[in-house]
């Protein structure tokens, strides 16, 4: 199992610094930052002050040491913007956006794993069908359209939840549900696909024919071998809920990391940009390798690959 | 204790029916048969024949879709017609073992061997788990695995198909069962495994003194371990009895047909053609009527279109028309 995790803890790595490379390249994808830094009306030699002052006339690499030295101290330069420096004003936001990641694939996971066991050991069964229904209506759905409307009537109708903002954990009901919703019909499809696949295999007869209870059958020789591939959409989609949900978090208000992002792309403002894509980067990074580690506990096979 | 002359298993009139889009298919119809203690009995026919599908009707594995009726199913006291689910499962594998064809799949990936042994004795048994794993130690020895306590801590992928039969056969044995079905257990190994395998597999359970169902397609392997033959075609038990009697007077046409397909020292001529039976088994969908096999049978005749009479002197029963069989009609005295 240790040199399984050392071999991919090292992959992590490597795919980390790419990101971080290209993440860095991007200032310089987009025309000179000292032209755009100076601002419109500037001279060629107001330019080249800010060039200096910056540090953008040295060579590339020797500036994108610097800038991941500085980053992996937590260290992410000025926001062009906000005149602050872009960690504290992304930590803020973080908070926000990953209490809503987290609580979205929980009730992602939380009602599609269950509901794709049960729709996977009565197929076309009752269940089966309003199961298929919730994931084709989920699937279907705008993530705003439905957000609004449980706006309209929990928030307004209703009077239950409160419609927007981030002050208590009620606010985070709605978007929950919004954004685990979003990644629910994705998992209950796999969860139970792999199901029915594993219900059918040699193994799970030799288990009924040892005498061992459906319960046994299903959840210990069944589920842990279904759950598999579960287990990395699962982190993708984890991954991509951290990177924060442009789309809720407007709706709901939130003002999480994914509106900063949208918001710092439009102001130009490259270094909040690249330490937010960094940040997601890595949040993909690591729920892949955990993952992967949590996959080869599940099958020893992976173990020896 | 028991009665010796009582049989362990007795199966009368087992019927199983698939329905089907276009109608009911008749798998199996009309089976009798009985096996005592530490008897063998080896179902012998080709793919499609139900022998699988018979096995399965007995343990109650079965899928969900197949309707099983019979006039008779008992196992040593038990209704296995009425047993509830609860009454089966603690049969399976405790009493009555199962091991299948495939033993590349029929151990989960996820476990280890030991973990899958020790379950075997413990879902049945009230033993601490430092018990299973000697007794599991013990089998993984009597099926000659060397080095047998490091292997506990090894998970399937990383044997060999001849390995993992050896496992699939230790833990049918966990429970000390009184009957053992194996279906085709060396028919995916190698030529040269599949023999190791399957005396090790007689030799356990005569040791051990286990009623077995061996199914198999290999004749070869019958005759060397069966005490009773049970012949299956289309569904039907064409013809069973003792093996003696059904490999030295064969009377159905099939059985002939099929002992003429396998080389007998001293018998067949070097170089000529071995025997093969012409046609193919016909359609059991819909109103199954009169000798399944007279599409086939070089000694059909009108009648073999009606109700086909149980004939033969017991325990050696056959289904034919004539009274005698194959034999006169293939020149043989009666």
């Amino acid at each position: 199992m240790l040199p399984f995790i050392l071999k991919r803890l090292g992959l992590a790595v490597l795919v980390a610094l790419t990101v971080s490379f290209i993440s860095f390249s991007l200032l310089f994808l987009s025309g000179d930052p000292a032209a755009a830094l100076a601002g419109e009306t500037a001279s060629g030699e107001d330019i080249e002050a800010v060039r200096r002052l910056y540090g953008f006339d040295r060579p590339m690499l020797v500036q994108y040491g610097e800038w991941l030295w500085q980053a992996v101290q937590g260290n992410f330069g000025e926001s062009y913007y906000f005149k602050l420096p872009v960690q504290s004003l992304i930590a803020d936001r973080l908070s926000v956006t990953m209490t809503l990641g987290v609580c979205g694939i929980t009730f992602a996971l939380l009602t599609a794993v269950p509901l794709g066991v049960a729709a996977a050991i009565r197929p076309n069964s009752i269940i089966d069908r309003v199961a298929l229904f919730l994931s084709v209506a989920g699937q279907a759905m705008p993530s705003f359209w439905f957000g609004l409307i449980l706006i309209v009537l929990f928030a307004i109708q209703l009077g239950w939840l409160p419609p927007s903002g981030a002050s208590s954990w009620r606010h985070y009901i709605m978007p929950t549900i919004v954004l685990g919703y979003y990644a629910m019909p994705a998992i209950m499809r796999l969860t139970r696909a792999g199901m029915l696949e594993v219900l059918n295999s040699d193994y799970i007869r030799t288990a009924r024919a040892k005498g061992a209870g459906e319960m046994r059958v299903m959840f210990k020789h069944a589920l842990r071998n279904a759950i598999i591939p579960v287990v990395s959409l699962a982190a993708v989609q984890m991954g991509f809920m951290l990177g924060g949900s442009i789309v809720v978090e407007s709706v709901f208000a939130l003002h999480g990391a994914g509106y900063l992002a949208w918001e710092s792309i439009a102001r130009n403002d490259l270094p909040t940009v690249q330490a937010l894509i960094l940040i997601f980067s890595m949040f993909y990074i690591v729920f892949n390798f955990l993952a992967d580690v949590l996959n080869a506990w599940l099958d020893p096979r992976m173990r020896s690959s | 204790m028991n009665d010796m002359t009582k049989p362990l298993l007795s199966v009368r009139g087992l019927t199983l029916d698939i329905p089907m889009s276009n109608g009911t298919l008749h798998a199996v119809r009309a089976l009798d048969f009985d096996l005592h203690r530490g008897e063998t009995l080896c179902i012998v026919g080709e793919s499609g024949s139900g022998k699988s599908l018979t096995s399965l009707a007995v343990i109650g594995l079965l899928e969900k879709n197949i309707r099983r009726n019979a006039t008779q199913m008992n196992f040593d006291g038990t209704d296995l017609l009425t047993a509830s689910k609860k009454q089966m499962r603690a049969l399976r594998g405790n009493r009555i073992a199962m091991i299948f064809q495939e033993p590349m799949t029929s151990l989960n990936p996820a476990y280890t061997i030991g973990d899958q042994l020790i379950e075997a004795l413990r879902l049945h048994k009230n033993v601490s788990r430092e018990k299973a794993r000697n007794r599991a130690i013990e089998l993984l020895e009597k099926v000659g695995i060397t080095a047998a306590a490091s292997r506990l801590g090894q998970y399937p992928h990383q044997l060999s198909g001849g390995l993992r039969q050896r496992v699939v056969i230790a833990m049918a044995l966990m429970c000390e069962p009184e009957l053992i079905i194996a279906d085709e257990p060396t028919t995916a190994l190698d030529v040269t495994i599949q023999a190791q395998i399957l005396s090790l597999l007689v030799d356990l359970t005569r040791e051990m003194d286990v009623a077995m169902i061996l199914i198999t397609h290999d004749l070869g392997v019958v005759a060397r371990v069966a005490d009773k033959v049970g012949v299956m075609y289309a569904g039907e038990l064409v013809e069973s009895g003792p093996a003696a009697d059904v490999f030295g007077k064969p009377l159905h046409p099939y059985t002939r047909g099929l002992l003429r397909c396998i080389p007998q020292p001293g018998k067949t001529e070097r170089g000529a053609a071995l025997g093969t039976i012409p046609g193919i088994v016909p359609s059991l969908i819909g109103d199954v009527k009169g000798c399944a096999f007279r599409t086939r049978c070089p000694h059909a005749v009108e009648a073999c279109r009606d109700a086909i009479p149980e004939r033969g002197e017991p325990p050696h029963k056959f289904l034919c028309v004539h009274p005698d069989g194959a034999r006169a009609a293939e020149g043989e005295p009666a």
